[in-house]
């Protein structure tokens, strides 16, 4: 640790935390690189920001805005990083990850595997999503079972600007490729900025709350929904115990484990929809691994199974609200 | 075309030479499928033999290759070895790819080929990407992007060539024109020549006999000095023909069979072959112990490979990631 981590803890938005983030990766090692629609400085640095600042910083050269090509993107980062480059593809949202598939499913998470180790993609796939801003059905969802349903691909999902700076700076160290999931409306969301140089290692949940009657397993925006869930619950007498998983694969076995065995009920919270999703996994396992020890069925909230709406009503129906987590908490408790 | 590159003596014998290895490579894999000894998805090259031999050797082994399912002759004229690609057909340890890759996912960095790809138009998009790295670097080197007349009409080829071209990137896009695209003749598939669509991305573009080693030679060298000079990426449509159906072991019917005996029966390679010795580049004898040595090369390449061991199960869990999963 250098001496200039030791800086007094600031307040800043998930924004600043993952420009931050990027900025001082980007000072400290030549390889890393940015490109993406509209990520360079002439281009405003992106469309809410995220990387103003660092093509003026660090030349067009390594910080590059590229026409709407997302196949081109992601083959161009994922050949860069073949070489010994870590790039950083921006895929401005979630949705557009699907025209680029091939690139990121038989290519990125593939090619260390098939070259037996020869090769590896030290990608980060930087991309945002979420409800919230009344953008329909094409700009919204939660993917992020498709890509931990793939082998060779990591998932992360910030949910506050601490985390947001210490995963961000994990997923360009990791030596495979990582998916940074944004969630539109918290990049405004104010906390307690990381120090310099902070770590968040992937794969290792966050146990935000102690608790005894149940866990609540949740990620990305779904902690600002179920954080009031657990105070509400608290005045009711039930003590949740809040875990943000961080990653979703791979995802924090040991952690969430150790609670649900400890607490003996389990609800998952996530704002993709419900069937095949991340949710349906950790209750598969938590069925495996402690049957009999459960005092209840593992329940899982998610996302409505119907594209994500337009109408401010159905939009703020799709994703599990804070009443709908009280009271799916308390159902469990009989 | 008085300024038209031509390769020297040396160079013409080193054409043959990749030529040769790629003909006889593709009959000994044929043989052996056929026979059973050998069991693999095989996409033949063979009557494309002159399109890389041409192309490689007006580069280096530190140059970059991304090349496609239908790829051996590409690799063999970048100079991956052997004993290392017949393994990995084999799907055995000591397999390049130590049998997890296959013959549509051979690697070999050290000689440049950095991928191949079972997507059609997959090669191009990650092309750019290590000849982005090279500009970044200004470390001089080129890349190629290999791929058949079928990837001219995958959405990545549009992305790609266009991104390509307005980053000036040091890279070449090889389309090897074999006229099918799987089962499906490229007229039916397409108005205009690929090389035609360059224009539209403000790229040279250059539609070349492919089965003429000085055709190819020639458009290969521009295309090279061009990308080392920092001008930007070329597309060169070789034209050429597939002996083959699309899958070794298909039946071709829909292939016009006078359209393919007449491609046969015009063989760049002993075509190539008879016109060396009868420009007294090289002698009879010189070509015949260049063949001999080939074919030992090959036997113990394929007997290496089939006595090899096959890969522990337990590669199932590595490399994946880094680290070995556990799950």
């Amino acid at each position: 640790m250098s001496t200039e981590t030791v800086t007094k803890a600031s307040k800043g938005t998930v924004l600043q935390a993952l420009n931050a983030a990027i900025t001082d990766a980007m000072e400290g090692d030549d390889r890393v690189i940015v490109l993406g629609e509209d990520v360079g400085d002439p281009e405003e640095g992106g469309i809410v920001g995220v990387t103003k600042g660092l093509s003026t910083r660090f030349g067009d050269l390594r910080v590059r805005s590229t026409p709407i090509s997302e196949q081109a993107i992601l083959g161009a980062a994922i050949g860069a990083s073949l070489i010994g480059f870590k790039p950083i593809a921006e895929i401005m949202l979630m949705n557009f990850t699907t025209v680029a598939m091939d690139m990121i499913v038989n290519h990125a998470a593939k090619l260390r595997f098939m070259s037996g180790g020869q090769t590896h993609v030290p990608i980060v796939i930087r991309t945002m999503t979420g409800t919230g801003f009344s953008s329909g059905g094409q700009h919204s969802d939660y993917l992020e079972a498709w890509f931990a349903h793939t082998a060779g691909i990591k998932v992360v999902c910030p949910s506050s600007p601490k985390d947001a700076y210490g995963l961000m700076r994990s997923a360009i160290d990791d030596p495979d490729p990582v998916m940074v999931i944004e969630n539109m409306p918290s990049y405004w969301l104010s906390g307690e900025m990381a120090e310099k140089g902070y770590r968040v290692p992937i794969g290792k949940a966050n146990i935000l709350r102690a608790g005894t009657h149940l866990t609540i397993i949740a990620y990305a925006r779904m902690i600002q929904e179920a954080t009031p869930a657990v105070a509400e619950l608290e005045k009711a007498g039930i003590s949740a115990e809040l875990i943000d998983l961080r990653t979703v694969a791979p995802w924090d076995r040991e952690t969430v484990l150790a609670s649900v065995a400890k607490t003996g009920r389990a609800l998952i919270v996530h704002e993709a929809v419900t069937p095949f999703g991340a949710g349906a996994e950790i209750s598969s396992i938590l069925n495996e691994e402690l049957f009999g020890k459960l005092k209840a069925p593992v329940k899982r909230l998610g996302g409505a199974f119907c594209p994500v709406p337009y109408s401010k009503p159905l939009e703020d129906a799709f994703a599990p609200r804070t009443a709908d987590i009280v009271a799916a908490a308390k159902s469990l408790l009989g | 075309m008085s300024n038209r590159a031509t390769p020297d003596k040396t160079t013409q014998i080193e054409i043959y030479r990749r030529m040769a290895l790629i003909k006889a490579n593709d009959e000994r894999l044929r043989k052996l499928v056929k026979s059973g000894r050998l069991i693999m998805p095989y996409y033949s090259p063979r009557g494309q033999e002159v399109i890389p031999s041409a192309l490689f050797v007006n580069l280096n082994d530190d140059d970059y290759l991304c090349t496609i399912y239908r790829g051996i002759h590409d690799m063999l004229a970048k100079g991956f070895p052997l004993k290392d690609l017949w393994a990995e057909l084999a799907g055995r340890t000591t397999g390049t790819c130590k049998g997890k890759g296959g013959p549509m996912h051979l690697t070999y960095p050290d000689k440049g080929v950095m991928v191949t790809t079972g997507v059609v138009g997959a090669s191009m998009p990650i092309a750019n990407g290590l000849a982005w790295g090279s500009q970044i670097r200004g470390d001089g080197r080129v890349t190629v992007a290999c791929f058949g007349d079928g990837a001219a009409n995958i959405g990545a080829f549009h992305e790609a060539l266009n991104l390509a071209a307005v980053w000036k990137l040091p890279v070449i896009f090889v389309c090897q024109n074999n006229e099918w695209g799987e089962h499906t003749a490229y007229h039916k598939t397409s108005n205009v020549p690929v090389a035609d669509r360059a224009a539209g991305y403000g790229m040279a573009g250059v539609r070349v006999d492919g089965n003429d080693p000085f055709a190819m030679y020639a458009a290969a060298y521009a295309a090279v000095q061009r990308a080392r000079a920092g001008e930007g990426p070329t597309l060169i449509e070789a034209m050429t023909y597939r002996f083959h159906g699309h899958v070794f072991g298909d039946q071709d019917a829909y292939m016009d069979k006078q359209r393919k005996a007449d491609a046969i029966a015009n063989d760049p390679v002993p075509r190539f072959r008879a016109k060396l010795v009868a420009d007294a580049i090289a002698s009879e004898k010189k070509l015949a112990d260049i063949e001999a040595k080939i074919e030992a090369e090959i036997d113990v390449a394929a007997e290496f490979a089939l006595n090899s061991p096959f890969p522990d199960v337990g590669e199932l869990k590595r490399d994946v990631f880094a680290e070995a999963t556990d799950r």
